[in-house]
């Protein structure tokens, strides 16, 4: 079921907290997040996010039509390294 | 003979019927569309008359409902965004495989295609039967 859109997206308190500080200083820094349930606001559209996968944090650059996704979405948690019979291609 | 919106030459049907082999309208926008045109949806398409033709063109233009090409284009657009920005679903896209959490230890075989068989490198009898 879709969130309630009287409460507006869902953002980490603190990870917005940074993100807009980033703004007011015209910084650009990567964020170490693990925050992948956080929603992409227009506030983070041109800075670099470092994802928690569950393992590494993955660098994504956020561009404008991301806007809407979860963090989540892109920093992918589970490698497939093909079936043992799999061969060619 | 109708020609509706390109292609779509359904006939001895019902018009609300065979406006359904218009890619993007189902039964519900075939309805509409009658309605809006002003046409028994119980009439078959060859006893309508030109005039009514017209009007259901027309009908489909003025409800501003997305068909065929217009509607396939946009589709595609929405899945060539989600592969651009390299989300999960964009992943899942390419690589053909189920895009909305299913499962697919079995079954997922519409996105799947048919079934391969992996062949085992069989190094004397395993545990598993059948």
């Amino acid at each position: 079921m879709a969130r309630s859109l009287k409460k507006g997206p869902y953002v980490d308190p603190k990870l917005m907290q940074k993100v807009r500080a980033m703004n007011e200083a015209g910084k650009k820094k990567v964020i170490k997040t693990w925050s992948r349930r956080s929603m992409i606001t227009p506030e983070f559209v041109g800075h670099t996010m470092a994802i928690h996968n569950g393992n590494k944090f993955i660098p994504v650059y956020i561009y404008e039509n991301m806007v809407g996704h979860k963090l989540g979405e892109f920093a992918p948690t589970r490698i497939f390294r093909m079936h043992s019979g799999d061969r060619k291609k | 003979m109708a020609r509706l919106v390109g292609v779509d030459i359904p006939r001895d049907k019902k018009i609300a019927y065979s406006l359904r082999y218009i890619y993007g309208i189902g039964l519900t926008k075939a309805l509409a569309t009658c309605k809006k045109a002003g046409v028994d949806p119980d009439v078959r398409v060859k006893e309508l008359n030109e005039g009514q033709v017209a009007a259901i063109r027309e009908a489909i233009t003025k409800l501003e409902l997305k068909v065929e090409g217009e509607l396939r284009a946009e589709v595609a657009m929405n899945i060539k965004r989600l592969k651009d920005i390299g989300s999960y679903r964009g992943l899942r896209h390419r690589r053909g495989m189920p895009v909305n959490g299913q499962r697919t230890k079995t079954n997922a075989r519409t996105r799947k295609g048919r079934k391969r068989t992996v062949g085992l490198g069989r190094k004397g009898p395993t545990g598993k039967k059948g």
